[in-house]
């Protein structure tokens, strides 16, 4: 093919996608500034004839949304914190140290990720039950709290760290808690912000296990509650647009900010979180 | 010298304990109850309770809604798997070729779907699917095309699920095919150039047999993300038209938190997790097969 043509037909099937995965995304940034029934009139507008921030001040407003915004903010970087806790010192330890047990462990770790979640998730919701965690922030947290996957990807970080450094650590006397902080965490850091931000993504949308362990409407989670307004309000386009660019901002903004460290652990793990 | 060994179970603990107490435990109790029959009196007075043998699994084995949420499920896997993943290498050897500019924009903006809410965008593709005043209607208008009824027409709500789960999901695929399509050496290509292969012969004879082992691991991830359909039509049908989309997760999540037919349910969980088993296994054999891939 002649280059120039090719050019044309290579860029010009990229720009197309690229509209096509950016459209949806757009229109419902411009809905959400629309008059209640506004999108529902041929041939239906792109923009905004007259741009309101009704649907927002309703949303805020009568609707609550800066409660369930507050949940799933709350909900998403506790989850966050603690996960990347837990996956760091354990990744480190499967990588580096040696414990009985530690290569069987692993296998079975991996092997269990075969498992869908959702096989644990009634028995889950009768374990919780009588420790009072159902219908708390606590339920929806409990099984975000490490990841086999978050482990995995520390392990194959952690073991480019060379053994010299951490033997040249121990014959100075450090202990393995110091050696663990000082030396480890620091080295880790790149890995962190991965690890962050793919548990902070995955708490926020996550849909069925909120849907099922909060039960009252004051603990909902943004997409619990978007769920069910949009059952309610089937009509309402604009006001359930802006409903829709209050969950989705928060995360594609963080995503823009840490597209790279995003990408780069995408293809480490190469695995679904 | 203190021992190493103790200081390594004590940092793999906690992750440990987490893993064991909320997911190997309940997996385990899963079996169990699938073997019971727990329902809404056991719930209020666990003396209720009896061991059932294999009675759920018969009776959901004798229920025609399981063998259509499986139908379902089956097809959206069927269809939604081939269709997400086709985008997925095309996206990926388009942004790989070396006549693509603003490489960084494009993959950024072709992944943009993948971080965002189901929920969320779900509620956004069922105005853009409305028969009336939704775009996509008003675009098939301009080439000549009736409108269609994408949400209420038991034809069409199944295709309508799948189109948006690819749009929203095709760009994860993309860039772990994207990060193994670069990983093949540039110079393989030059001497298959002066060799005289075209494009279709490169693709076919140098690319695509790189790509297998990628292609495989992708499969079996997104065939077994796809059976775990449920916010989809959660938002977007609530199971209809005529029980059209209704997913082997939400007939488990009606059964389970709706009729609290835990027992029932928890055997749905299992037979899921055996289907998504036995194909992921089948498609390792297949990888493993010598001369398979050739």
């Amino acid at each position: 093919m002649n280059p120039r043509l090719a050019i044309w037909v290579v860029n010009g099937l990229l720009a197309g996608l690229a509209a096509v995965s950016l459209f949806p995304l757009l229109w419902m940034v411009s809905v959400s500034f629309m008059p209640a029934g506004a999108a529902s009139t041929l041939p239906t507008p792109l923009l905004p004839a007259t741009v309101t921030l009704a649907n927002y001040r309703q949303l805020f407003g009568s609707i609550g949304m800066g409660r369930y915004l507050l949940n799933s903010l709350g909900i998403a970087a506790f989850a966050t914190v603690i996960s990347v806790s837990f996956n760091v010192m354990a990744g480190y330890a499967f990588a580096k140290l040696r414990f009985r047990g530690r290569d069987a462990i692993f296998k079975t770790l991996l092997g269990a990720l075969v498992i869908p979640g959702q096989v644990a998730m009634l028995p889950l919701f009768l374990m919780l039950k009588p420790l009072g965690l159902i219908n708390s922030y606590g339920g929806a947290i409990v099984p975000a709290m490490a990841s086999v996957f978050g482990i995995f990807l520390v392990r194959q970080f952690a073991r480019g760290i060379p053994d010299d450094l951490l033997e040249a650590a121990r014959i100075d006397g450090a202990s393995e808690w110091r050696i663990f902080i000082t030396i480890i965490v620091p080295l880790l850091r790149p890995m962190l912000a991965t690890l962050a931000i793919f548990s902070f993504l995955g708490s926020w949308n996550d849909f069925m296990w909120p849907l099922i362990v909060l039960t009252d409407d004051s603990l909902h989670t943004l997409p619990v509650a978007l769920a069910g307004l949009s059952r309610e309000h089937v009509q309402d386009s604009e006001l359930m647009m802006a409903g829709s660019v209050v969950t989705v901002l928060p995360v594609l903004v963080l995503f823009l900010a840490l597209q790279r460290q995003y990408m780069e652990g995408l293809m480490a793990g190469g695995v679904k979180g | 010298m203190r021992r190493p060994g103790a200081i390594g179970w004590a940092l793999a603990a906690p992750a440990l304990v987490v893993i064991a107490v909320f997911f190997a435990l309940p997996v385990i109790a899963g079996l169990a109850l699938s073997l019971t029959d727990f329902d809404l009196y056991a719930l209020a007075d666990l003396s209720t309770l009896r061991f059932v043998g294999l009675a759920n699994y018969g009776h959901l084995l004798r229920t025609p809604l399981f063998w259509q949420a499986l139908g379902n499920t089956l097809y959206f896997v069927a269809v939604g798997v081939p269709v997400s993943i086709g985008l997925s290498l095309g996206a990926a050897l388009l942004l790989n070729s070396r006549f693509a500019r603003w490489q960084p924009f494009f993959r950024t903006a072709l992944f943009a779907p993948v971080v965002t809410t189901v929920v969320a965008v779900a509620v956004i593709w069922r105005y853009l699917l409305h028969t009336r005043y939704g775009l996509i209607n008003q675009a098939l208008a301009a080439i000549g095309v009736d409108p269609v009824d994408w949400l209420g027409d038991p034809h069409w709500s199944m295709p309508a699920i799948i189109l948006f789960a690819a749009w929203r999901n095709f760009g994860y695929n993309m860039i772990i095919l994207l990060a193994a399509l670069q990983a093949v050496p540039r110079e393989l290509y030059e001497s298959a150039r002066v060799d005289g292969a075209g494009a279709l012969r490169q693709f076919t004879d140098l690319t695509f047999p790189m790509l297998t082992p990628t292609l495989v691991m992708v499969g079996i991830m997104t065939i077994s993300g796809y059976f775990q359909l449920f916010a989809e039509p959660y938002v977007m049908t609530q199971g209809g038209p005529l029980r059209s989309t209704v997913s082997v997760l939400y007939f488990m999540y009606e059964e389970g938190f709706r009729w609290w037919n835990l027992g029932n349910a928890s055997a749905v969980a299992f037979l899921l997790f055996v289907v998504i088993f036995s194909v992921s296994w089948v498609l390792l054999r297949f990888d493993r097969e010598p001369g398979s891939n050739a």
